[in-house]
């Protein structure tokens, strides 16, 4: 999308960008009631199709919130860099596909940004896990649906705990993402 | 150059045209390339020099008519291989490096062929254009000169058969300008590259090449040899451009 014109692509940017605010406890509705066994999707019975209430079924709700912040933070950042510099890249030689690459590897920067952005979206997620994973122990219970649990139990001090962990494993894993940002960080 | 050498074209244009929209920006009767030469296309900005250029890279097809490269014919909606696509490369006006290493840079289009050795070529390209002590510098902390030598080494580093520059020099200090067009020469004279140099400077063209073509309004208005290119052009239009009298 970042790379070529073609028709309606204003419109499929509007749709990303209405994803990227979009209620994440929405999609988890949403999806909740597409695999339902009621549902659209779970009255079809599709075996590849995951069961409400799995682990399964949390994933596709998150890549759902993810996907549209993904993608549209890296068009951003791929409609950043010089279109000439595509021309360029396919004069060297190469094919449309491994101009593709290079000119994501040039807009880096910013796809490490759209993936942080995407993997704190799901992290801090509790509504949609909540819906669709059931939060069941030792199953479907992450660390936002757990610290909810336990402060409403009163368990403040687990809560707190829990808490620490879910920042510490976030901060871990962004110090990861901007080791691979590389040097350009650094200019 | 020896005469049997300037009889052997390596492209060969025939009823050429390329249209944007309403606009016929390219419209060439006939053109051939020689193997081994450099042919300098001359003409006001919006002439259609760039244009051909890109044609003559394969990176857009002509709207009609064909160009024959190396005895093959390329129509309206075929493109050479990729292979045979490889053996052409442009420099444009302006660098257009990664935002890597000079290094990497270099090495980009031999890695892109999926060489792995790149090596000794690398180092030999870098050598040719004078910057083998910057190679660990990164490409965008380079001065404008250093940066389009680096994306000369780039383009030379493959060894093209064919290598299209497009204003390579606007823009650069007399100093670099004097570099780019020594680097250029040897590679024609040394490796036989065939040159096409797109340049709006006639004291450029009459350094460097062989034959000159004028362009204007996308038509091939007048080519030939460079001594009587410019010191017995047959068309009004081209000795005004000579003179520097063309008003647009």
């Amino acid at each position: 999308m970042g790379l070529k014109r073609f028709r309606g692509r204003r419109l499929i940017a509007a749709l990303l960008y209405t994803g990227m605010g979009f209620p994440p406890v929405v999609i988890g509705l949403f999806v909740y009631l597409l695999l339902s066994r009621n549902g659209v999707l779970g009255s079809l019975n599709w075996s590849f199709l995951p069961k409400l209430f799995t682990p399964a079924a949390m994933v596709v709700a998150q890549t759902v919130i993810a996907f549209p912040l993904v993608a549209g933070f890296t068009m951003a950042a791929v409609m950043g860099v010089d279109p000439q510099l595509r021309q360029q890249l396919l004069s060297l030689g190469a094919t449309p596909r491994q101009a593709a690459v290079t000119v994501l590897m040039e807009a880096r920067l910013g796809v490490i940004v759209a993936i942080a952005a995407g993997f704190g979206g799901i992290i801090s997620e509790v509504g949609a896990v909540m819906l669709v994973g059931g939060n069941i122990e030792g199953r479907t219970r992450v660390l936002t649906t757990a610290i909810v649990l336990e402060t409403r139990k009163g368990n403040f001090e687990l809560a707190l705990a829990l808490g620490g962990v879910l920042l510490l494993l976030t901060f871990l894993a962004n110090l990861v993402m901007l080791r691979l940002q590389g040097k350009v960080f650094d200019e | 150059m020896s005469e049997a050498r300037l009889s052997d074209p390596i492209y060969r244009l025939k009823n050429l045209t390329k249209v944007y929209g309403e606009r016929r920006v390219l419209n060439i009767a006939t053109l051939e390339v020689y193997r081994g030469e450099i042919l300098a296309l001359v003409g006001p900005s919006g002439s259609g020099k760039s244009t051909l250029l890109r044609l003559l890279n394969f990176l857009e097809p002509p709207s009609e008519g064909v160009i024959e490269f190396e005895g093959v014919e390329y129509g309206v909606n075929q493109s050479p291989k990729l292979e045979k696509r490889r053996q052409v490369v442009a420099v444009f006006q302006r660098p257009m490096l990664l935002n890597r290493s000079v290094w990497d840079n270099a090495a980009y289009g031999l890695r892109l062929r999926g060489e792995h050795d790149t090596r000794s070529q690398v180092q030999r390209a870098l050598a040719q254009v004078g910057l083998e002590g910057l190679a660990q510098q990164r490409a965008h902390t380079l001065s404008g000169g250093e940066a389009q030598r680096v994306a000369l080494a780039r383009a030379i580093a493959i060894h093209p058969q064919v290598l299209l520059l497009d204003e390579p020099t606007a823009n650069l200090d007399p100093y670099n300008v004097g570099l780019i067009e020594g680097i250029v020469q040897r590679l024609n004279r040394e490796q036989g590259t065939t040159l096409v140099l797109v340049t709006h400077n006639i004291f450029q063209a009459r350094r460097l090449a062989q034959r000159v073509a004028f362009l204007l309004d996308g038509q091939i208005i007048e080519m030939g040899e460079v001594g009587q290119f410019f010191d017995a052009p047959q068309d009004a239009r081209t000795r005004a451009f000579i003179r520097g009298e063309m008003i647009y």
